[in-house]
């Protein structure tokens, strides 16, 4: 008899599983749910809140697709995944999408069978060390122990780093970002690696952040990028241009609380486009015309969403940098709506 | 010849001298019987001293009261001077409800509650077999607190009092007819799916309905075709409910009289609900399959025996991480493409194999302790193998196994927390990476950790204890 | 039932007994299971196929000859990010291997330890290994694991507390802290650091693939195993001697001499000699720098399962009837031989068997070293190999083989141990 509690599960299971078939969107319409690969728990780019409700950077593009294609922001699951697990879950349609700081490479792209569609934060590695050191340069690291988080591409990245300048280190592997935080404070390891965001994120909530630097060498390009599955090209280019309408609304002036208003009054064709006023873009991809309009009013323009989970007014206090507009010195650059 | 001296009174007993005595004696016999064993009394002594004074004044400065470690921090040096450290336990008061439920949407935490405390109802014909005392005070109990720990989370009125109706029941039940209360233990899991995951009410009744065929069938056709082929039938037919007859039945019924609860998805759950639910199942749901493991390892058909050992020794010779690597990364591959099921129940699957093959060889020992003459026994009367492991050997042989089936538990409900290996928000590292990302506890380590270790040890121990008391009574009733 | 069949009669076989004959029945059923089970395996491999084509993959191993370029802190063979996904999986291998040996090691030593005082007539020792195993081994190993690395990076001096600058030798300061075991061992916050053993004129080695052979290493080996041979004849010959004579003869110092001789010599003979760490720039230079989640690891696997060896040595001692010690004090022994001589040789058959079993789980508990990042089997096939090439399917499958292969050598070896001691029952 108790054996049903097993196969009760197995019968519900039914109701819950998902028919991973050839359309992305029909899937996640048929559905009334987007499902999200995220992070575990990143500080600004991921986590969940006291009452389990996700928040962060990565989590607002997630949103933000959810109201493209369903109309509420609201109708997303998010399945939070490891290192190991991200693109395993992806690959088998376990999660329609990843906005889970994962870096854009080569091998990621082709080998591994899955699409990068746009790249939402850019990202480089670095050094974070403690001033009494007396290091100024990544340079002076020869000989260091150096905190580092496996599974990623910071430790192929690191090795290289160190190859490349004839140097040695001393690698102290660690599983998360707490916890190489923690192992950083207690002086396990002279210098804390990963990207410079998360090292900008840690320094910021260290009790004595003065007494902490980070490192001027960015030892590699990371590119933060969303990721679909590979071969399903029209949810690709679902996800890329809602997350390129959320750039051009930055660009264009267009935020969450004018959003309404610039549709009815703005004059300039794309923006006209962009919101659905003139012309249909969203039936080229199988959506309606005001899919940009709600996309952009959920959390507002990319730099609202920056501004609220990295920017200079959160504990985190990220400043733009590379991820300023293109017309204001940095690489956010969307292509024409048209 | 002169008297010798014959004493006419006895002498007053003197009292002992001061070191045989009272504490002086206790201590000298039980502490410093000899200079090996005063070393380690005073080995002992000084260990027990520096752990107090490590963690004794850490404890002392707890903080139940703040919004964030910074102000923790803050508080303890106003209260105990600069450079003092303290416990921070405003984290565990703020977020104890993700400890325990993980996601679960907070207004419906009496589900889970009910659920979890119901249980002991449900266990209780199974686990204190004939200690009727022992039953009514377990369910007395695990009723009280229920209703405590309902009123407490502030469940609504119609629940709450379900709830404790529910509880006097049960409880009256086990005073007049403990029989009664298997029939409730069979009702248990679809309750707890139900209560549990929401949806109608339809669906769990309809599923255990595929039982109440598959057993109707069987007892029909047995006495026809035989008990082997009546109990494939049985099984063919419940199939049949369950894949076709089902979906309509649920459809038309929910429609006729709709009784739903609000739906639940899987990946609300976590922290201690994810552990004991996938703990529970997978420990219930192995029984079964280590049953028939265990007889088909013991059969005389070289290729049933062969297959047992062999998917027993594989299981039992791979680590629980990589079974769960499986479920979380290989399963997939090995099913139908349009086939998906959500983690948690990939993860219940994979540790309900595991745990069978562990299951087996506890069973086996109990079947290995049984008296030939029992086997004997049951040929002398005349009956079929599957009459005289009913009847006959698997009441005895369970009987036996099951200190070592709750030994496996403990062992298997510890082993829960592996599943934050694959993204699942167990309550000791999942959970805990969660709380330690919000910007307000980074750099918090201690506290969570103590916390979840303090409540998997009441309940670990308790179990153990139940099991030590179970083994005492099973080798009486042996004597 | 089975004492008709005798008298059936043979030769007219009907299709019916294929079920109503127990003499067929069971042929019967083996069919049936065969037939299931392969259609069974057939369906998963069919589905595999189609699931891999699918998705544009194929099964191949080609990767563990492809660049790993990653690096791992603890290697016990030469190991380099330029090496291959291969040898980073040997090297992984040996890191299990390594941390399941000591700890099963350290773990027996303890065990039988706390066993034997938790029923000790000291009140406060019996009591204290009482509540030492209740608390160990009813909290999750995870938490051990994670709790004592935390420990020992958190309580361990930082490497700069060890230099003593001019200023302080002006000033008469001592260092904040100082290295142990006459300044060979540091134990810091990032790693323990211990004396590495060095040869001077090694005698070589050869790489074969995947594995490299060091020479010197396998020398030592040899000379321990002949030694240790040589020893144990001896031995047997003093033991004959005496069950025939009774005089045994004096045996101690030859055995020293066979034990420790020829290793000695060999060490010798190959220049061997200790590099001591030293503090210098950063961090402690030479020597060798055991990572503390290789130390977190270990001490957590000793004390966790120490706990269930406590409880087995405890049972197989309570076994011993109570007469067995009477006996032996009736003798004249002391308590102390008593143990020795009388209840542990007996005792040790019922301890084996549950033995046995802990050892297999130390060595699939190593897997947990997952928590503290420590780069053993799963970390590095498991783990980063599996992540950087995403073959997922070859990674989990080799590892589990291998897992399965290290699980049915162990519980092989033990039962041929076991064998062996038990009781000889004529």
């Amino acid at each position: 008899m108790k054996k049903s509690v097993f196969l009760g599960t197995l019968a519900a299971s039914a109701l819950v599983a998902g028919f991973a078939s050839a359309g992305t969107l029909d899937d996640v319409k048929a559905r009334g749910q987007l499902i999200c690969g995220v992070n575990t728990g990143l500080t600004g780019f991921g986590a969940p809140d006291a009452s389990g409700n996700y928040a962060g950077f990565d989590v607002a593009v997630c949103q933000a697709v959810a109201a493209a294609v369903l109309g509420d922001a609201t109708k997303v699951k998010y399945v939070p995944t490891t290192g190991e697990t991200r693109f395993t879950a992806l690959a088998s349609g376990e999660v329609d999408m990843l906005a889970r700081n994962s870096t854009w490479t080569y091998s990621r792209d082709t080998d591994l069978k899955l699409d990068f569609v746009a790249v939402n934060y850019y990202d480089g590695q670095g050094f974070m060390v403690k001033k009494e050191l007396g290091v100024t340069s990544a340079k002076d690291l020869n000989g260091a122990t150096i905190c580092i988080q496996t599974g990623t591409t910071t430790e192929l990245n690191l090795a290289d780093y160190f190859k490349a300048n004839n140097m040695t280190y001393t690698p102290v592997t660690i599983a998360d970002d707490a916890e190489g935080q923690r192992q950083y404070v207690a002086g396990a390891c002279d210098a804390y690696t990963t990207d410079a965001s998360g090292l900008a994120a840690t320094r910021a909530t260290l009790p004595d952040p003065e007494n902490h630097i980070i490192l001027p060498e960015i030892i590699s390009k990371e590119p933060l990028a969303l990721v679909v599955r590979h071969g399903d090209n029209n949810w690709g280019d679902i996800v890329r241009w809602t997350f390129y309408s959320l750039v051009t609304a930055e660009e264009k002036g267009i935020t969450k609380a004018n959003v309404e208003e610039m549709a009815s009054t703005s004059q300039d064709p794309e923006v006209r486009r962009l919101l659905g006023v003139e012309g249909d873009l969203g039936a080229m991809m199988g959506l309606d015309k005001d899919w940009a309009k709600r996309a952009i009013s959920v959390n507002g323009n990319y730099g609202e969403i920056f501004a609220a989970d990295l920017g200079e007014a959160t504990p985190v206090k990220l400043a733009r940098g590379l991820n300023e507009l293109w017309s204001k010195g940095g690489l956010m650059y969307s292509p024409p709506f048209r | 010849m002169e008297a010798r001296f014959v004493r006419q009174s006895m002498l007053t007993p003197q009292q002992p001298p001061l070191g045989e005595k009272g504490a002086m004696k206790w201590l000298r016999e039980n502490l410093f019987s000899g200079w090996l064993n005063s070393i380690l009394t005073i080995l002992g002594l000084l260990a027990i001293f520096f752990m107090v004074k490590g963690a004794l004044p850490w404890l002392l400065h707890g903080v139940w009261d703040a919004n964030s470690l910074g102000e923790c921090r803050k508080i303890i040096a106003a209260d105990w001077g600069q450079g003092q450290t303290g416990a921070c336990w405003a984290l565990i008061h703020e977020r104890w409800n993700q400890f325990f439920f993980g996601f679960y949407p907070q207004e419906i935490y009496w589900r889970p509650t009910m659920t979890f405390f119901l249980m002991f109802p449900a266990i209780t014909p199974v686990l204190f077999f004939g200690s009727r005392a022992n039953a009514r005070r377990v369910i007395g109990a695990a009723s009280l607190v229920m209703a405590a720990a309902l009123f407490g989370l502030g469940a609504p009125m119609a629940p709450f009092l379900v709830a404790v109706a529910a509880g006097l029941a049960l409880f009256w039940l086990a005073e007049i007819a403990p029989a009664w209360l298997l029939w409730f233990t069979a009702l248990y899991p679809g309750l707890t799916f139900w209560l549990l995951w929401g949806g109608p009410l339809w669906r769990p009744v309809c599923a255990m309905l595929g039982f109440v065929i598959m057993f109707a069938v069987f007892r029909l056709a047995a006495a026809r075709i035989g008990a082997t082929v009546a109990m494939v039938a049985g099984f063919l037919a419940a199939c049949v409910w369950w894949l076709f007859l089902q979906t309509p039945v649920i459809a038309s019924l929910a429609s006729a009289m709709p009784l739903s609860l609000r739906p639940v998805t899987s990946d609300q759950f976590g922290g201690f609900l994810l552990a004991i639910i996938i703990g529970v199942t997978a420990i219930i749901g192995s029984l079964p399959l280590g049953i028939i493991l265990a007889l088909g390892r013991k059969s005389d058909m070289p290729l049933v025996k062969g297959l047992c050992v062999g998917f027993i020794e594989f299981v039992r010779g791979v680590p629980l991480i990589t079974m769960l690597f499986t479920a979380s990364l290989l399963l997939q591959y090995f099913l139908p493409p349009q086939v998906q099921f959500d983690l948690i129940l990939r993860v219940i699957i994979l540790v309900t194999l595991f745990s069978a093959a562990y299951i087996a060889e506890v069973i086996r020992g109990g079947l290995a302790a049984l008296p030939r003459g029992q086997y004997e026994a049951a040929d002398a009367l005349g009956l079929d193998y599957w009459q005289a492991q009913r009847f006959i050997i698997m009441p005895q042989a369970l009987k036996i196994s099951i200190p070592g089936i709750v030994s496996s538990f403990i062992g298997l409900f510890k082993d829960t927390t592996l599943v934050t290996f694959v993204g699942l928000m167990d309550p000791l590292k999942g959970i805990t990476q969660v709380v330690r990302a919000d910007i307000n506890w980074k750099g918090v380590y201690w506290e969570p950790y103590i916390f979840v270790g303090a409540i998997f040890f009441l309940f670990c121990f308790s179990m153990s204890r139940y099991s030590m008391y179970l083994e005492r009574k099973l080798k009486r009733d042996h004597r | 039932m089975a004492v008709a069949t005798t008298t059936a009669p043979r030769g007219n076989f009907r299709p019916s007994m294929l079920i109503y004959d127990t003499r067929f029945r069971s042929f019967t059923i083996q069919v049936i299971v065969l037939i299931l089970v392969v259609a069974g395996l057939s369906w998963l491999v069919h589905n595999l196929f189609v699931n891999l084509a699918a998705k544009g993959k194929d099964l191949s191993y080609a990767f563990l000859w492809n660049r790993a370029g990653y690096d791992i802190g603890q290697h016990l063979i030469p190991y380099t990010n330029d090496s291959t996904h291969g040898r980073a999986a040997i090297v992984g291998l040996l890191n299990t291997l390594l941390v399941a040996g000591f700890a099963c090691v350290f773990a027996t030593i303890l065990g039988v330890m706390v066993g034997i005082l938790r029923l000790s007539k000291n009140w406060l020792i019996g009591r204290l290994m009482t509540v030492y195993i209740e608390v160990f081994r009813n909290v999750p190993l995870l938490l051990w694991i994670i709790l004592t690395y935390v420990i020992l990076s958190e309580v361990m001096p930082e490497p700069k507390d060890f230099k003593l600058t001019d200023a302080m030798i002006a000033a008469g300061q001592a260092p904040k802290a100082s290295m142990i075991f006459d300044g060979s061992v540091a134990i810091t916050n990032r790693g323990t650091n211990i004396p590495a053993i060095l040869l001077s004129r090694p005698l070589g080695g050869i790489d074969v693939g995947f594995l490299s052979l060091n020479f010197s290493f396998l020398a030592s080996v040899l000379v321990i195993a002949a030694s240790i041979w040589a020893n144990w004849a001896l031995l047997r010959r003093a033991r004959t001697l005496q069950e025939t004579t009774g005089n045994r003869p004096v045996t101690w110092w030859i055995s020293l001499l066979i034990l420790f001789a020829p290793i000695v010599a060999l060490l010798a003979a190959m220049g061997f000699h200790l590099d001591y760490p030293v503090f210098k720039g950063f961090n402690f230079q030479g020597g060798i720098n055991v990572a503390h989640a290789f130390t977190a690891l270990l001490i957590a696997l000793t004390v966790y399962s120490a706990t269930y060896i406590a409880e087995a040595v405890r049972a197989g001692i309570l076994a011993i009837s109570r007469g067995q010690s009477e006996a032996a004090f009736a003798l004249g022994l002391r308590p102390g031989r008593t143990m020795k001589l009388i209840i542990l040789p007996q005792a040790l058959r019922v301890i084996i068997p549950p033995l046995i079993s802990q050892y297999l789980n130390i060595t699939k508990n190593t897997s947990l070293g997952i928590a503290v990042s420590y780069l053993d089997l799963r970390g590095t096939l498991g783990g980063i190999t599996l992540n950087q090439t995403g073959r997922e399917l070859e990674c989990m499958l080799l590892m589990m083989l291998i897992y399965l292969t290290m699980s049915l050598i162990i519980s092989g070896v033990m039962n041929i141990f076991n064998n062996a001691v038990r009781l000889k029952e004529r």
